[in-house]
């Protein structure tokens, strides 16, 4: 059994289901997140694992005991707040302090306990400091160090780093996963932005409309999208639906609208006739000038629509005649080359058969 | 440059902004002030009022009615006594004003400005018809008095008059003042962050904890400005004990008010006004640099919802 059960949980405000039937075991020690739109019931789902919500429907179970009769303040989890909800009138170390003594830890623990928690977070020499007098990041790290510091079983975080900027959020992030490796704590993370949650995770549940869509490792996540929603939510994709022509052995071939066929390894039993989309990374094909005559890749031509340089890649926007665009993606590894074609290139567009991933609709 | 020119207001701008509300009180304040601490100084005159400032080529300015003042305790007994009253309503009025401003605090949009009102609806009635009806309802007809009397005689005590008595002016003066401790209360308390009680509890706080180590620190500026809204006009107070209180119950208030109106000692009079003052500031003064301690981060105590 795993540490954290959630089993069958649903939450409903007046007619509206925020959390629908949700089911997901933890691992002790894991670093798992809840990825999904706004709105989608994240938060919700994190206040009821803390407790500070009840479930109308379903169960939640730490260490296989039952938590409803717990309160928030008798739950071993500790949560970091996106607002960081650091007290303003105590400083550092009296922030860090403070769920020691509510534990009533004996007085002559408490100040090593602080350093040390301080150390993880690697804010030492800050503890006369109010949460006024520290930049963003610090206070985010205070956060942290305070929901540390009694050595919770686990700890919830809701996106912890939305409010810091760009580069912040990227150290924050290698940071986070040190301090979880370090700790062995089993980390619960909230967040809407993908790349944080594949760069983070070991596993994710992508959620959307209060129900998971998809729970996996982040490279299949990635890389086999289990539904449209996945798929169109995580990264840049291109998604081409039709319906089963063939199948041979282990590759099917769909007929797209627009574009004709393509054909797609797949071990998926759907049959001829069926309803499919084929999801394909822009980064997975290739572009070029003329055909590779004689390969059993999927090949088309077109040209190029659009452009978009992006420094390290080029975004190339690709015109099929029959109406259907394909988003490709070329590195610039060549230094100072902006870009292989221009607007209106006549170019072909081809990509293996196991490139793509048959979703079935 | 510019910038800075266009943000700094002109010279002129600034007294025509400031012009006014500093005349009035220089006229209304600081020139009353300033008369009466020269009265304290002078002579009373024969029957009542002042003596002449300059009596026979001489200016007459002297120390006797601070002598006066320093020589007879019984005057700064009578201090002692409305500070205790004053000090006393306080107390009562954080008490009842607590609960009362996290409830309004607490509760939905909608009724909060309903609540709010009734706070404040005792001062569209005059002050002292409210101290009158006191009268009424603390009188030895009154339920009130004879439900507490009924109880007394089971245990075989005398009954008691709840009128004329410190009960009857406390009563009053707590009545009187707590909506003073309310607002700021409630102004302060309806700031307040949920996030960071959840956090409190999040960290094993229980509710007590939750109470004593978070709300009431951070809702001590409002306390202390209640404090003072309430003490120092709870100081000075002549009306209520005049109306509510026995003999005994003067306070420091009613002398000052004899002494200008009924023995006419004008400088006795203002000497006493003038250590009233003093004291009061001084206590006012003392409560905001305790407050200062308190009041480090007001700004950041706010966050959302997380
Ligand atoms: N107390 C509440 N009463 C009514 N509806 C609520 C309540 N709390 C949340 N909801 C609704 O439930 C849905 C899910 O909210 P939740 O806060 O869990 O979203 P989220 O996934 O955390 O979104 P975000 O990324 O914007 O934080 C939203 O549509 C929200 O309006
Ligand atoms: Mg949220």
């Amino acid at each position: 059994m795993a540490l954290l059960e959630i089993q069958n949980v649903t939450r409903r405000f007046g007619d509206f289901t925020a959390v629908d039937n949700v089911s997901i075991g933890i691992e002790a020690g894991e670093f798992f997140t809840l990825l999904g739109p706004s709105g989608c019931g994240k938060t919700t789902l994190l206040r009821m694992i803390a407790g500070f919500d009840l479930p109308d429907g379903g169960r939640i179970l730490l260490k296989g005991e039952d938590l409803v009769d717990r309160p928030p303040e008798r739950r071993p989890m500790r949560m970091v707040f996106q607002s960081y909800a650091l007290f303003p009138h105590m400083t550092v170390e009296g922030n860090v302090a403070f769920p020691l003594q509510m534990a009533k830890t004996p007085a002559s623990e408490i100040s090593a306990k602080v350093e040390a928690a301080l150390e993880d977070v690697r804010l030492t020499g800050f503890d006369k400091r109010y949460p006024h007098e520290l930049s963003g990041g610090q206070r985010q790290r205070v956060a942290i160090g305070r929901a540390l510091v009694t050595h919770p079983s686990v700890l919830l975080l809701d996106e912890p780093l939305a409010a810091l900027d760009a580069k912040l959020r990227e150290e924050m992030q290698i940071e986070l996963i040190n301090l979880q490796k370090e700790v062995g704590i089993t980390f619960v993370y909230v967040t809407h932005d993908q790349t944080e949650a594949l760069a983070l995770s070991h596993r994710i549940a992508v959620m959307n409309k209060g129900r998971i869509e998809q729970l996996d490792v982040p490279s299949k996540i990635y890389g086999f999208p289990k539904t449209r929603f996945v798929a169109d939510f995580i990264g840049h994709i291109n998604l081409l639906s039709g319906s089963v022509s063939e199948r041979q052995g282990g590759v099917i071939t769909l007929a797209v609208e627009g574009l004709g066929p393509v054909r797609v390894t797949s071990a998926s039993p759907i049959s001829v006739g069926g309803a499919g989309t084929i999801a394909l990374r822009p980064e997975k094909i290739r572009i070029q000038s003329s055909a590779p005559t004689d390969s059993p890749d999927n090949h088309y031509r077109g040209t190029v629509g659009d452009l978009l340089y992006m420094g390290d890649v080029t975004v190339y926007k690709v015109s099929i005649p029959g109406g259907t665009r394909i988003e490709a993606l070329l590195a610039n590894s060549q230094s100072g080359r902006a870009k292989f074609f221009e607007i209106g290139d006549a170019v072909e567009v081809s990509w293996p058969v196991d490139a793509g991933h048959l979703i079935e609709e | 440059m510019i910038v800075v020119a266009v943000h700094t207001p002109s010279r002129l701008g600034r007294w025509l902004v400031s012009g006014p509300p500093l005349a009035y009180l220089i006229v209304f304040f600081a020139l009353p002030s300033l008369i009466m601490v020269l009265a304290s100084f002078r002579t009373p005159g024969e029957f009542g009022g002042l003596a002449p400032l300059i009596e026979e080529g001489k200016l007459d300015l002297n120390l006797e009615s601070y002598a006066r003042f320093f020589s007879e305790s019984v005057y700064a007994q009578i201090f002692l006594k409305s500070f205790g009253y004053a000090l006393l309503t306080t107390l009562f009025c954080i008490t009842l004003a607590y609960p009362l401003a996290s409830l309004i605090a607490r509760s939905s949009r909608r009724y909060r400005d309903l609540l709010l009102l009734l706070v404040i609806l005792p001062f569209w009635s005059n002050f002292l018809i409210r101290i009158y009806a006191w009268m009424i309802l603390l009188g030895p007809n009154a339920a009130l008095a004879r439900t507490v009397n009924r109880v007394l005689a089971w245990f075989g005590h005398d009954p008691v008059p709840l009128l004329f008595s410190a009960f009857a002016v406390l009563v009053c003066l707590v009545y009187v003042h707590l909506p003073f401790m309310v607002l700021p209360l409630y102004a302060n308390l309806e700031k307040h962050d949920q996030a960071l009680l959840d956090a409190a509890q999040d960290l094993g706080a229980n509710a007590w904890q939750r109470f004593w180590r978070i709300t009431f620190p951070l809702s001590l500026p409002g306390v202390y400005a209640g404090a003072a809204l309430v003490f120092i006009p709870a100081f000075g107070i002549f009306a209520i004990p005049d109306i509510l209180g026995g003999p005994e119950d003067s306070l420091i208030g009613n002398v000052i008010k004899q002494q200008f109106l009924e023995t006419r000692d004008w400088p006795f009079g203002s000497v006493l006004s003038i250590v009233l003052t003093v004291v009061a500031l001084a206590f006012a003064g003392l409560a905001a640099w305790v407050a200062r301690g308190n009041l480090r981060t007001p700004s950041s105590a706010r966050g959302s919802r997380a």
